[in-house]
């Protein structure tokens, strides 16, 4: 379970990105975070794990994310990156995956064991032995995924998990996505995809929730996404 | 592809270097480093006319390329800015110290000459030895090693940050002059003019794409130790070869085996 209450967050003094929030995320829901560029849908998620500081109280399963409790709380929670390049910064994906595991007192064997399992899985063995820099970009898209599925979190956090992906890949995310049955919180402008993964949608504007409800309902709403600089997914524009 | 690409991937191919298998490879990091470390040292420590004493130790690069499968092309290849400068130490030597030191076939041979190659000769085996080492073992590892040795975490953590720094850096500097070039046709490098802005935007993109790196370091649970990079525990051989070899260099470095196998051989022929 995630809890904001009253999360306020601001980068320079006066100008709040974040204002006053709250809400909660039952185990096992499937949320989307959605809103224009610069509402604070990124800084959500770092306020989340911990990487920027607030106000207010910021809860993953009745811990507070302050110092003291970030380890446990990061172990709760896989942020995948927007940018795999940043998220992938071992040699070899295997490595990559293992990196977590290991820091967090698996054993190398059962690491290995836990990366081969979920390559398969997601149908990427073939990816293990192969080097970061080698992989293209919807493989390394994917690699990210698994590292942070090979951590086994609660809760799944996506910044922009289709972005720069082409069609075949952004299916193969989002199939992926569909499969997992993590709690998720994914932050995207691809609102078919939210569509496609979610069953909640919060709509932030002006670093407020500028709606909060069903994906189905919220995404059908043409004059509430416009008036948040949105549009109406591509399959109810028709 | 471009000198900036070629240099970003030039960086990662020590990777994948790192990750060949070899008993090189296999050996384990902390051997390697207190191998590596002594075999410097034993080099360095060689008196500026002891040219015949210190090329025996040139066996030791041969002996480990051979060993590891890397071919000493690829470690002249990728040294190629710093073997010049290495090679430039002592050449002034020839022109200040004229004491001649012996003759070859009747053409005197000064003691700069000596110095000079001998200098040179230091410069290029310890970069080979480094070489060697970054090349058959990964950074985290060596990371590892470093902190069992008790180097101060601080230092450890910088090493390998600057490490990962650098490479997001050459991938910044690779996107922001592709882009100038883009805009600027036929114009040869960056116009100085654009110098301070490119700089500062290089540096701040590079700040921001470190430190994505490593937020995305510290959610997967990095606090500085390295327990991830820490692979098999050192058995016997580590020991015994970390133990072996810098007595070996040591002994080496004592009694000139150059120059005993040379009387050896004079006066077995006389």
């Amino acid at each position: 379970m995630i809890c904001f209450e009253h999360v306020s967050f601001s980068y320079t003094e006066g100008h709040p990105v974040l204002k006053d929030l709250n809400f909660a995320i039952r185990d096992g829901e499937s949320v989307g975070l959605i809103g224009a560029n610069g509402s604070g849908k990124s800084t959500l998620l770092r306020v989340l794990l911990g990487l920027l500081p607030h106000r207010g109280s910021v809860r993953v399963d009745e811990l507070e994310v302050e110092k003291e409790n970030l380890r446990e709380v990061r172990r709760r929670l896989g942020l995948v990156l927007q940018n795999s390049d940043s998220q992938m910064f071992m040699p070899t994906v295997a490595e990559d995956m293992m990196f977590g595991l290991l820091n967090y007192g698996m054993s190398r064997e059962e690491a290995e064991e836990r990366t081969d399992e979920v390559l398969k899985k997601l149908g990427l063995t073939e990816l293990k032995r192969r080097h970061n820099h080698r992989i293209s970009g919807g493989e390394k898209r994917m690699a990210a995924i698994a590292t942070i599925l090979a951590m086994d979190p609660d809760t799944m956090l996506m910044d922009e998990p289709t972005s720069a992906l082409d069609p075949y890949n952004r299916r193969v995310v989002i199939n992926s996505i569909k499969s997992l049955s993590n709690t998720k919180l994914i932050a995207s402008h691809d609102l078919d995809m939210i569509l496609d993964t979610c069953s909640r949608v919060i709509l932030l504007g002006g670093g407020r929730i500028a709606a909060d409800g069903p994906a189905s309902e919220i995404l059908q709403n043409r004059t509430l996404l416009e008036s948040n600089r949105l549009e109406l997914p591509l399959r109810y524009q028709r | 592809m471009d000198k900036i690409d070629r240099a970003a991937l030039e960086l990662r191919e020590m990777d994948e270097l790192a990750a060949m298998k070899s008993p090189v490879h296999f050996m384990h990091p902390i051997t390697k480093l207190i191998i590596t470390i002594s075999y410097i040292l034993t080099v360095v420590s060689y008196g500026k006319y002891d040219l015949s004493g210190l090329l025996i130790m040139a066996l030791y690069p041969l002996f480990l390329f051979s060993l590891s499968g890397i071919s000493m092309g690829i470690c002249f290849r990728k040294m190629r800015v710093v073997l010049p400068l290495v090679c430039a130490v002592g050449l002034f030597n020839p022109f200040f110290d004229r004491t001649p030191l012996f003759s070859f076939g009747g053409i005197v041979i000064s003691g700069g000459v000596v110095s000079m190659i001998t200098l040179m000769l230091k410069g290029v085996l310890c970069l080979q030895a480094s070489f060697l080492l970054a090349a058959t073992t990964s950074m985290d590892s060596l990371c590892a090693a470093l902190r069992r040795l008790h180097v101060p975490m601080l230092m450890v953590t910088l090493l390998l940050l600057t490490y990962r720094y650098v490479s997001v850096m050459v991938q910044e500097v690779s996107i922001m002059t592709t882009a100038y070039k883009l805009r600027a046709p036929g114009q040869r490098g960056i116009h100085i003019s654009a110098w301070g802005s490119f700089l500062g935007q290089l540096l701040l993109r590079s700040m921001d794409r470190a430190e994505e790196l490593y937020a995305s370091m510290q959610l997967r649970g990095f606090d500085g130790s390295f327990r991830y990079a820490e692979g098999k525990k050192a058995g016997f051989p580590d020991y015994l070869w970390a133990v072996l070899l810098p007595i070996v260099f040591l002994l080496l470095r004592k009694y000139n085996l150059a120059e005993l196998t040379g009387r050896l051989l004079m006066s077995a022929g006389s």
